[in-house]
C-alpha cells in the first residue's frame, strides 16, 4: 500500500518535472544595432514544454528581435540561447537547420512566397524536408494542413488574392505542415479586425491543445494574450520588466505594466 | 568624398564575398533543377522578343549608317562582312548585355528585394531551406547560360536586319550575303566574343541578386535595389568589355 503510494507520488513528480522541461532558455541576451541602439540589454527567459509564453512590450522594445535570435535570423552580441538543450549560437549551419525544422515561425505578414500558389507554398516546404513523400502524400498533407486552419478552399489561390487574415492562416498552415515542437508567433493578430484576431487566437490555442506545441507569442493584442497566455513577460528597455499570469499582471503594482491591460 | 569611397569599397568587398559564396554553393546539393529551368525560361525565353527587336534594329541601322562611307571608297561589297564582324565582335554582345541588365538585373533586384522586405527570404531561412541556393545560385546560373544564347540570337537577327539594310539600296541575294559573311568571319572573331558574354551573364545575375538580397527594409529599398542593379550591371558590362578587348588584343590579335 505504501509502495503503491510512493509509486504514484514518483509518477506525479515525474509528470511535474516533465511539464517543467525547459524547451527554450535565454540567458543575458544583448543586441545593439548600429552604434548605440541597444535593443536587448540582458534578456533572461525560460519557456517550458507545452507552455504558451506571451511577450508584451512597446514597439521597438526588442520582442521580435528576441525570437529572431532564437531561430538564428539575428545574431546577438552576447548571451546564450538554448533550444532543445542545444546552444544555437554555437551550432554549425547544418546543425542549426536541424533545430529550425523543429521550430515553426509565423511572420507578422505571413511571408507567403508570392510567386507560388497556396498549394505550392505548403508543398514546397514539405518536399524540401520530406523528399520521400509521393505526390499524392504531399497533396494529402497539404489539404489536411489547410483544413486545420479552415482554408481548404484557398488551395489554388495566389497569396495576392488572399486577405491579411487568410495570409496569416496559410502562413500558419505552412508552419504546421512540418509538425514543429515549438512555434514562434510574431504579432499574429496585428492589422486584423477583432473577429479575425479572435479566430487566429483560438487557432493558436487549438494548435497548442492538438499538437502539444510550446509557443512564444509576440503581441500587442491583449485579447489574444488573455486567451493564449500561460505566462506573460513584459519587455522594457531591453530587459524583462515584469512576469506573471494575465491575472497577476493585470493587478501589478507597476502602473506602466498595468497600462497594457487597461 | 572619403565616405563615398569607403562605401564603394565596402560594397565591392561585400559583392566579392557574395560571389565567393556562389562558387561555394553551386556544387553543393540540393541542386534546384526545376527552379533553374524556370529561371532559364523567365530570363531567356521571355527576353527573346526584346532581344529580337533590338538585334534587328542594330543590324539594319548599322548597315544603313556604314553604307555611305564604304560607297565612297568603292568598298560596298565589304558591307556584309563588316556588319557581321561589328555585330558579332562588339555590338550584339554589349547591346544585348545592356538590354539584359535593364530587363533581367533590375527584375531580379526588384524580385529578391521585395522578397527580403516581405520576410519571404527569412521565411525560407527559418524553414531550413537555403535561400541562397534556391534563389541566387539558380538565377546566376540561368543568366550565365542564357545571356550568351540571347547574344547568339541577337547576332542572327542582326545579320538578318543587315540583309534587309543591304537590300534597301542594292540587290544582294541571301546566299551571296551569307557567303560574304562567312568568308570574312574567323573562329577568333567568335571565340573571345562568346567567352565575354558568359562573364556578362554572370555579372548581370550576380549584381541583380546581390542588390536584391541586400535590400534594406522598407518598400523604397525595392526600387533602389532595382535601380542600383541596372546602373551597376551596365557599368560592369562596360568595364568587362574593356578588359575583354584588352585581353583579346594581347593574345589573339597578331
Amino acid at each position: 500500500m505504501i509502495k503503491e503510494k510512493e509509486n504514484i507520488e514518483a509518477k506525479t513528480k515525474e509528470a511535474k518535472e516533465k511539464s517543467k522541461t525547459p524547451m527554450i532558455v535565454i540567458k543575458d541576451l544583448h543586441k545593439t544595432f548600429g552604434k548605440d541602439n541597444k535593443v536587448l540589454q540582458g534578456v533572461n527567459l525560460t519557456v517550458n514544454k507545452g507552455e504558451d509564453l506571451v511577450i508584451l512590450g512597446r514597439s521597438g522594445s526588442g520582442k521580435s528581435v528576441t525570437i529572431k535570435c532564437i531561430v538564428g535570423l539575428i545574431e546577438p552580441d552576447k548571451g546564450e540561447i538554448k533550444v532543445f538543450d542545444e546552444n544555437v549560437l554555437n551550432l554549425s549551419k547544418k546543425e542549426l537547420n536541424e533545430i529550425r525544422v523543429r521550430i515553426g515561425f509565423l511572420f507578422q505578414s505571413g511571408a507567403l512566397y508570392d510567386s507560388m500558389s497556396v498549394r505550392e507554398n505548403l508543398a514546397f516546404t514539405l518536399r524540401k524536408h520530406k523528399s520521400e513523400l509521393t505526390a499524392e502524400e504531399v497533396e494529402s498533407e497539404v489539404i489536411q494542413a489547410l483544413d486545420n486552419v479552415g482554408l481548404g478552399d484557398a488551395i489554388d489561390k495566389m497569396p495576392s488574392e488572399l486577405s491579411g487574415g487568410m495570409q496569416k492562416r496559410i502562413g500558419l498552415a505552412r508552419t504546421l505542415i512540418l509538425k514543429p515542437e515549438i512555434i514562434l508567433y510574431d504579432e499574429p493578430t496585428t492589422g486584423l479586425d477583432t473577429i479575425t484576431s479572435r479566430e487566429i487566437s483560438e487557432l493558436i490555442l487549438d494548435i497548442k491543445h492538438k499538437q502539444k506545441t510550446t509557443s512564444i507569442i509576440i503581441t500587442h493584442d491583449m485579447a489574444c494574450a488573455k486567451l493564449t497566455a500561460d505566462r506573460i513577460m513584459v519587455l522594457k528597455d531591453g530587459q524583462i520588466h515584469a512576469e506573471g499570469t494575465y491575472e497577476e499582471l493585470e493587478k501589478d503594482e507597476d502602473e506602466w505594466v498595468r497600462s497594457f491591460f487597461e | 568624398m572619403i565616405l563615398t569611397l569607403k562605401n564603394t569599397f565596402n560594397e565591392i568587398g561585400s559583392a566579392t564575398l557574395f560571389a565567393k559564396q556562389f562558387f561555394k554553393e553551386v556544387f553543393v546539393p540540393p541542386y534546384e533543377g526545376k527552379e533553374f529551368l524556370k529561371q532559364c525560361y523567365v530570363i531567356g525565353y521571355k527576353s527573346l522578343p526584346l532581344v529580337a527587336i533590338t538585334g534587328f534594329i542594330m543590324g539594319l541601322v548599322l548597315t544603313l549608317q556604314s553604307r555611305p562611307t564604304l560607297v565612297k571608297f568603292g568598298a560596298e561589297s565589304w558591307l556584309p562582312g563588316m556588319v557581321a564582324l561589328s555585330l558579332i565582335r562588339e555590338i550584339a554582345p554589349v547591346i544585348t548585355a545592356l538590354i539584359c541588365a535593364g530587363k533581367i538585373s533590375s527584375g531580379i533586384g526588384a524580385e529578391l528585394g521585395s522578397m527580403k522586405v516581405t520576410e519571404q527570404i527569412d521565411a525560407m531561412e527559418v524553414a531550413a531551406i537555403n535561400p541562397y541556393n534556391y534563389l541566387v545560385v539558380t538565377r546566376i546560373l540561368a543568366c550565365t547560360l542564357m545571356v550568351p544564347l540571347l547574344v547568339f540570337f541577337a547576332d542572327a537577327i542582326g545579320i538578318l536586319g543587315g540583309y534587309i539594310g543591304v537590300n534597301i539600296h542594292g540587290d544582294v541575294n541571301l546566299y551571296r550575303y551569307m557567303t560574304q559573311i562567312f568568308q570574312s568571319l574567323e573562329f577568333l572573331d567568335l571565340f573571345p566574343a562568346t567567352i565575354k558574354t558568359f562573364f556578362f551573364g554572370f555579372f548581370i545575375g550576380m549584381i541583380g541578386c546581390f542588390k536584391g538580397f541586400n535590400a534594406a527594409n522598407g518598400t523604397e529599398s525595392v526600387g533602389k535595389a532595382a535601380n542600383s542593379a541596372v546602373v551597376t550591371a551596365s557599368l560592369a558590362i562596360f568595364i568587362l568589355d574593356m578588359v575583354a578587348v584588352q585581353i583579346t588584343d594581347l593574345f589573339f590579335v597578331q
